[in-house]
């Protein structure tokens, strides 16, 4: 048995500013040889810049790192060759190699000098899969690999470059709950071989469940470190945010009778399978499920962005056909996409003229109305808090979660009567995330009825009044009242249930 | 005194910094150029040096003007020259058929406006429709309107036997060539398109993030379709100007290289490659960069053969200027 209390990072009062903001203060800790250290924090807690501390792609500017007792000035390369290595949220794997050329890239064997050795290759690649106890074949391309196995193969690369210390951050976000019990397993197995990791995550219960230690940032500060067993996940939550999470959510307002949108008999080739709901009006109806569960593909169907190969969509109980974008603003259809960079803001674009962008016509008759453009900005300025230094500045200069407003008011601004919200949360802080909450509570107070994407369970049961179950890309169940639960979610989630209530 | 003096100085530091490089740094270079150049050569400022630049440019010029357009729309068009030679050729026909007189001339101004419309649309089909690289797509059609020029006029001369039609590319307005004033007017009209309606924001949206500007219920393909329509439309006014003054259209020479130049006047006016954004008037002020530094060659008898060297220099320098700037 290895001596636990051996010591294989220390930090010693580092810090970190950009442009005069202190981002990380004064972090002391060690990290022990053979633990799993957790990290928890909300976004902008300062758990990315540690980490990026520690495996050199910032320089500190302030404070010491040691490394097995050894003072080190790191940098990516010097990172590496002492054993830190990273396995990053987005992969850095390329597609078009198979899993062997991935994992010896840029340390390729020769033989004669010149050509690749590769049946060496090969086989130290099988004997790193076979150590992680997964049978993906060396000869493999990337691109035919499931998450969960490219996930397989960047650990593996960090097997290979003899990793003394890994840092995963979120790595569960993209696996089923079987994936990560695989995973929680072979971080196991890499512990007792004597390698330490370091675990962030979002998802309290599974660093309660995996972690030794636990530390928590908030804003930069380190608050406290300790053992996993003496929190528990609320105990956690509290220390994060530092106060009592009690009043995150609106109380829930009970939704019409009318049936706003009906979904009969839906399908899209591949993606999805019959789907039928209703979303009556003044409703929350929630949408949960896994990852791919083809929660974003049925509301990109209904907003004319993919087209369906059968099935119905009537409004107000009239069928519409609406397959494209415009013809969803027309029936007075809103989306706030998940993807927000990717698809919901122009990023060069300035505040009013992102807000304008869909609802530009009402700004416009031959020319566009700068004026009206500007107040009508201003007002959604005043009204969502958004945090600008001025409306002319591009949204790349925002934060997220001003970001996300913006993109709020943009699909706001077309006057919807049904709003579908697409992980309307993700990557934006508690604050920003509890005014979200509440804009969407007077949304159904005044009658506009809502459709709730969300991966978070408790956000889920926090907001819905019904809810949708989704698994491969069809309906499991459809939940309501004391029904909304974490366990009946996830069993229909997971499949181990099936049938609406 | 020395007080009030300083704080004069540093509000004029302050100004100077406040000032908008990414906005104005196509302007301040051709002040310099312009101060720079009266100072070179005598004959630099006079009246009818000056108007000759414009002329010159504004052939070229026009179709930047549509150019500017595609280019923010991500994409590229270099098939304008060949296009240039095509329309021109069919204005020239439609002249001659028609007999050479008014009538003749006012529907040869038709039907190069509507050959130009028609082959800009050609290639916005095959670009959204089929979904084919603009580089691609215009790349081909580069070939296939020389080869059509050459063809039709059996690789020799398109002539006019139109007594008339030169005094509209020769001819003046108020002392300034028909073909400056013409230039002029299309940079204010697609100034304010670009600026100030719906299809100048939808166009910015579409180059900067495609899928952003589906989402957003913005008819992608369309928008993109009429960026390649606008630069068919003043290829087409070009013609109509070009074959105006030579009063003919060499089927082998007639807009050679006006990709290159077009294309180059975009991007000294501040337009980037990448698309999303852009600027009409900065295009009009490369255009006459370009100008004012072949001018200048000539006068300072620099060989012919080596000003395409320096308009090269030109181009590089303006994108390594606007990078620096980011």
């Amino acid at each position: 048995m290895i001596n636990l209390h051996e010591v294989l990072v220390k930090t010693k009062n580092i810090a970190k500013e950009f442009s005069g903001v202190r981002v990380l203060d004064d972090i002391n800790i060690e990290i022990k040889k053979g633990e799993i250290f957790g990290i928890i924090g909300e976004n902008g807690a300062g758990k990315s810049t540690f980490i990026k501390i520690l495996n050199g792609i910032y320089q500190q500017t302030k404070g010491e790192v040691f490394f097995q007792g050894k003072k080190v000035d790191m940098d990516v390369q010097k990172a590496k060759n002492i054993g830190i290595n990273t396995i990053p949220q987005e992969f850095n794997l390329i597609n078009d190699l198979n899993v062997y050329e991935n994992i010896f890239l840029g340390k390729e064997y020769q033989k004669n000098r010149f050509l690749l050795d590769k049946d060496k290759m090969r086989k130290e690649t099988n004997k790193f899969l076979k150590v992680l106890e997964t049978e993906i074949d060396p000869n493999e391309k990337i691109s035919n690999l499931s998450v969960a196995q490219k996930q397989m193969v960047e650990i593996a690369k960090a097997v290979a470059y003899n990793s003394k210390l890994l840092i995963m951050d979120e790595p569960t976000t993209v696996l089923t709950p079987f994936e990560v019990k695989t995973l929680f397993k072979l971080m196991k197995d890499l512990v007792s071989q004597d390698i330490t990791i370091i675990y962030i995550s979002h998802n309290l219960k599974e660093v309660k469940e995996i972690c030794d230690r636990v530390m928590v940032l908030r804003d930069g500060e380190f608050i406290c470190l300790e053992e996993a067993d003496d929190l528990d996940e609320k105990e956690m939550a509290n220390r994060m945010v530092g106060r009592e999470l009690n009043q995150m959510f609106p109380s829930k307002v009970k939704a019409g009778e009318e049936k706003v949108l009906e979904v009969k008999n839906l399908n899209v080739e591949g993606l999805l399978e019959n789907i039928n709901f209703d979303l009556k009006k003044g409703e929350i109806l929630g949408f949960s499920g896994l990852v791919g569960a083809g929660r974003t593909e049925l509301a990109e169907t209904i907003i004319g962005i993919r087209e369906k190969s059968s099935g119905e969509i009537f409004i107000n109980g009239e069928k519409v056909i609406i397959d494209s974008p415009s013809k969803a603003v027309k029936n007075d259809i809103a989306y706030l996409p998940e993807d927000r960079q990717g698809v919901g803001i122009l990023t060069n674009f300035n505040v009013p003229s992102n807000i304008t962008l869909i609802s530009l016509k009402n700004y416009t008759k031959i020319l566009i109305n700068h004026k009206k453009v500007k107040e009508k900005a201003r007002y959604y300025v005043d009204e969502f808090n958004i945090q600008a230094p001025s409306l002319d500045i591009a949204l790349e200069y925002l934060s997220g979660g001003n970001q996300q407003k913006v993109s709020l008011a943009k699909s706001l601004d077309t006057e919807p009567n049904i709003f579908i919200f697409d992980e309307p949360t993700r990557g934006i802080d508690v604050n920003a995330k509890m005014e979200i909450f509440n804009f969407i509570h007077e949304l159904v107070q005044s009658g506009i009825s809502v459709i709730f994407i969300s991966s978070e369970l408790e956000e889920i049961i926090g907001m819905c009044t019904r809810v949708v179950v989704m698994r491969s890309g069809s309906i499991t169940g459809i939940l309501e009242d004391e029904h909304i639960n974490e366990e009946e979610i996830m069993y229909h989630a997971t499949g181990v249930k099936r049938g609406a209530i | 005194m020395k007080n009030k003096i300083e704080k004069e100085k540093k509000n004029f530091w302050d100004l100077l910094k406040k000032i908008n490089f990414e906005k104005y740094g196509p302007l301040i270079a051709l002040v310099v150029l312009f101060i720079i150049s009266s100072f070179a050569s005598p004959y630099f400022l006079k009246f009818r040096n000056l108007t000759n630049i414009l002329r010159q440019v504004s052939y070229t010029g026009i179709i930047a003007l549509g150019m500017t357009f595609v280019i923010i729309s991500a994409g590229i068009d270099l098939s304008v020259g060949s296009m240039t030679a095509l329309v021109g050729g069919i204005v020239i026909m439609t002249l001659n058929y028609f007999g050479g007189g008014i009538f003749a001339i006012f529907m040869a101004i038709i039907a190069g406006i509507l050959f130009g419309l028609v082959l800009g649309a050609i290639n916005g089909v095959i670009i959204t429709k089929w979904n084919v690289a603009p580089f691609i797509v215009t790349l081909g059609t580069m070939s296939i309107f020389r080869s059509l020029t050459l063809y039709i006029s059996d690789a020799s001369e398109f002539r006019s036997t139109s007594t008339i039609f030169p005094e509209l590319g020769m001819g003046y307005l108020l002392k300034l060539p028909i073909p400056v004033w013409i230039f002029f007017g299309l940079t204010i009209l697609y100034s304010i398109v670009l600026n100030h309606t719906k299809y100048g924001r939808y166009i910015c949206a579409v180059g900067s993030n495609q899928k952003v500007a589906r989402y957003s219920a913005i008819k992608v393909k369309l928008t993109k379709f009429f960026a390649y329509v606008i630069v068919g439309i003043n290829v087409g006014i070009t013609a109509i100007l070009l074959s105006s003054r030579l009063n003919s259209i060499s089927s082998s020479g007639a807009g050679t290289g006006y990709e290159l130049d077009a294309i180059a006047a975009v991007i000294i006016g501040g337009t980037a490659m990448s698309g999303g954004s852009g600027s009409v008037v900065g295009t009009l002020i490369g255009a006459i960069i370009l100008g004012i530094v072949n001018n200048m060659l000539n006068m300072m008898g620099v060989s012919p053969y080596l000003q395409g060297t320096v308009k090269g220099l030109v181009i590089i320098g303006a994108v390594l200027i606007q990078r620096k700037k980011e």
